[in-house]
């Protein structure tokens, strides 16, 4: 593959994404780890995929619909319960913007 | 002692289902702590399903083709109330609030959920040393890896924990512990079977399957776990074609592929029992001739790009709100890459990672869309090949089972533990793996029948010839 080589901080950036909290020592393992694989990937650049359609799935299914008519859901409170923390019905998370009330 | 053998004397009332569950329970009691197959073993609940299994039976009633037959659950198949963990710390202690669809058809057949096994964390591995709950071990050699990421539910099976157990196979997760433990094991075509309740990997790739310690059993197994679902909506229409009755059939006049590109990077002394494997099904009529699937030899790096993309957006629910793990911080995204860096393993955080980055602006179509092509090709030469065979056969694993550690330090390394079973994700092909010998370290060998969109019950004729020609 003829992109950039991986940087470390690249690799931080991803793990920004994928929003996972690492320390520096985990981004470099990751970073060599990363590079290995992916440099083992370039094989698929000696093939000729001009033309060639991707296959997202093995089973050529489209638009599955059902009947509109009401079925069985999952009980709130079960659902509830399983979560780290719930109040009125509700999922409750740490504050999204600005200061706890 | 079988499936079949168990539900038949318990359907006649020759032998009580509680009876088979004390047997079952008590060669798990006597070597469960040095193997480790089960994250849970549902001693109490088994009891009480087999009690209700034989007062069925007492009043004249038929339970069904798996009367009283315990069979071990791969831990990442949702059972209501009861813990499902996919080995990983983020999911500890969560109990579904629904049950996957291919344990209540195991449970309306009367068969008996014994336990939740061992994997992966999330199905990622190939040795079951990813598990965040400690590695399970061999039955055949305690030295050497099970197998993954479904090495909990072949141990199992290869223990004599249950003579049936299920796994999910989204690049060979399924057959190669088979192979690694000396069993039968089976993925079907993508979307033969329901995956409603089972945890999601790689959508596109995941598939259910059985585990069994002959083909006849896996055979049962398979016949009732498939079939449409409108609960899983790549269920694919219609009632499945039953393989049972196909396993007497024979295989003259089947033509079989070797596949040459199979055949680079394996063990000569697995090579051997593939070509013993050959030879067999044509002394029982097959025609055998050497096949080319050129693009499967791109297949891993494809693989790897695909599983880890679809991956990386499947997993992105583990956040800390709605279930499992969470690791508070001042505010809500800190919390979710707290709870997130906490409650993942290396090989998950690795391929969230890999897919992240094979998806993020700038890189999608080098690495993803590229990937999604090579599949294209890979599932055209397989079509190609399928003009002129009916089924093709290579090794399942590219060696017998390999010791602990060995190939934990080099991702690369484990991944190609995937080499062969990996194309038959890609392409949605039904693939099994049966045993067919054993290395010069006296270890099994499976060998890897693979087949058509559908064509199941061809697979498991020739399966059927493999494992006679062995007796």
């Amino acid at each position: 593959m003829s992109e950039p080589r991986l940087s470390t901080d690249d690799v931080a950036h991803v793990a920004w994404l994928a929003r996972l909290a690492l320390t520096p020592e985990q981004i470099e393992v990751a970073h060599g780890q990363l590079l290995g694989v992916l440099e083992h990937f370039a094989d698929i650049d000696a093939l000729d995929l001009d033309g060639v359609e991707p296959m997202t799935q093995p089973y050529p299914l489209q638009n599955v619909l059902r009947d509109d008519v009401v079925g069985e859901c999952l009980d709130r409170d079960e659902v509830l319960a399983a979560a780290p923390a719930a109040v009125d019905g509700r999922f409750r998370v740490p504050p999204i913007l600005g200061e706890a009330p | 002692m079988t499936a079949r053998t168990i539900a038949g004397d318990v359907r006649a009332g020759r032998r009580s289902a509680r009876d088979v569950v004390e047997e079952h329970l008590a060669r798990i009691a006597e070597r469960e702590p040095e193997l480790h197959a089960f994250n849970l073993v549902l001693a109490d609940e088994a009891r009480a399903a087999a009690d209700e299994i034989d007062r069925r039976v007492r009043a004249g009633d038929d339970p069904g083709p798996l009367a009283g037959v315990p069979v071990a659950l791969k831990d990442n198949l949702c059972t209501r109330g009861i813990p499902t963990t996919c080995s990983s710390r983020i999911l500890e202690g969560w109990r579904p609030p629904y049950t996957a669809t291919v344990v209540e058809r195991i449970a309306a057949a009367g068969g008996v959920a014994i336990g939740k096994t061992n994997l992966d964390e999330f199905a990622m591995g190939s040795s079951t040393e990813n598990s965040a709950f400690g590695p399970t071990r061999n039955p055949l050699d305690p030295s050497r890896v099970p197998g993954g990421s479904s090495g909990g539910s072949a141990a199992a099976v290869a223990a004599g924990f249950a003579p049936l157990a299920l796994g999910s196979d989204t690049g060979g997760s399924i057959r190669q512990p088979a192979a690694l433990c000396g069993v039968v094991g089976v993925k079907p075509t993508y979307g033969a079977v329901s995956r409603y309740g089972l945890v999601a990997f790689a959508s596109s790739l995941d598939q259910i399957g059985p585990f069994a310690a002959d083909v006849a059993d896996a055979a049962l197994l398979y016949d009732l776990i498939a079939g449409h679902d409108p609960k899983d909506s790549t269920s694919i229409p219609g009632a499945a074609r039953a393989v049972t009755p196909a396993l007497g059939q024979g295989v003259a006049g089947l033509r079989v592929g070797m596949v040459r590109e199979m055949r680079e990077g394996i063990d000569a002394d697995v090579l051997a029992r593939v070509d013993a494997a050959a030879a067999a099904l044509e002394h029982a009529g097959a025609s055998v001739e050497e096949v080319s699937v050129p693009a499967a030899t791109y297949g891993l790096t494809a693989y790897y790009l695909i599983a880890p993309a679809e991956a990386s957006s499947n997993l992105s629910r583990y956040d800390g709100v709605r279930y499992g793990l969470r690791v508070d911080a001042a505010d809500t995204t800190q919390m979710m890459a707290a709870t997130r860096a906490a409650g993942f393993g290396e090989e998950v955080r690795r391929r969230i990672m890999l897919g992240t980055y094979a998806l993020s602006a700038g890189y999608y179509d080098a690495y993803y869309g590229k990937a999604l092509k090579v599949r294209r090709l890979i599932a055209r030469d397989f079509d190609a090949a399928y003009q002129r065979v009916d089924l093709l056969l290579s090794a399942t694993s590219p060696s017998t089972a390999f010791a602990f550690g060995a190939k934990t330090a080099n991702p690369l390394a484990m991944y190609l533990s995937d080499v062969c079973t990996i194309p038959s994700n890609l392409a949605g092909h039904p693939a099994m793996s049966v045993p067919f010998g054993v290395g010069d370290d006296g270890l099994p060998v499976g060998v890897q029948l693979l087949a058509p969109t559908l064509e199941e019950a061809t697979m498991f004729r020739a399966a059927a010839a493999l494992e006679e020609a062995m007796r």
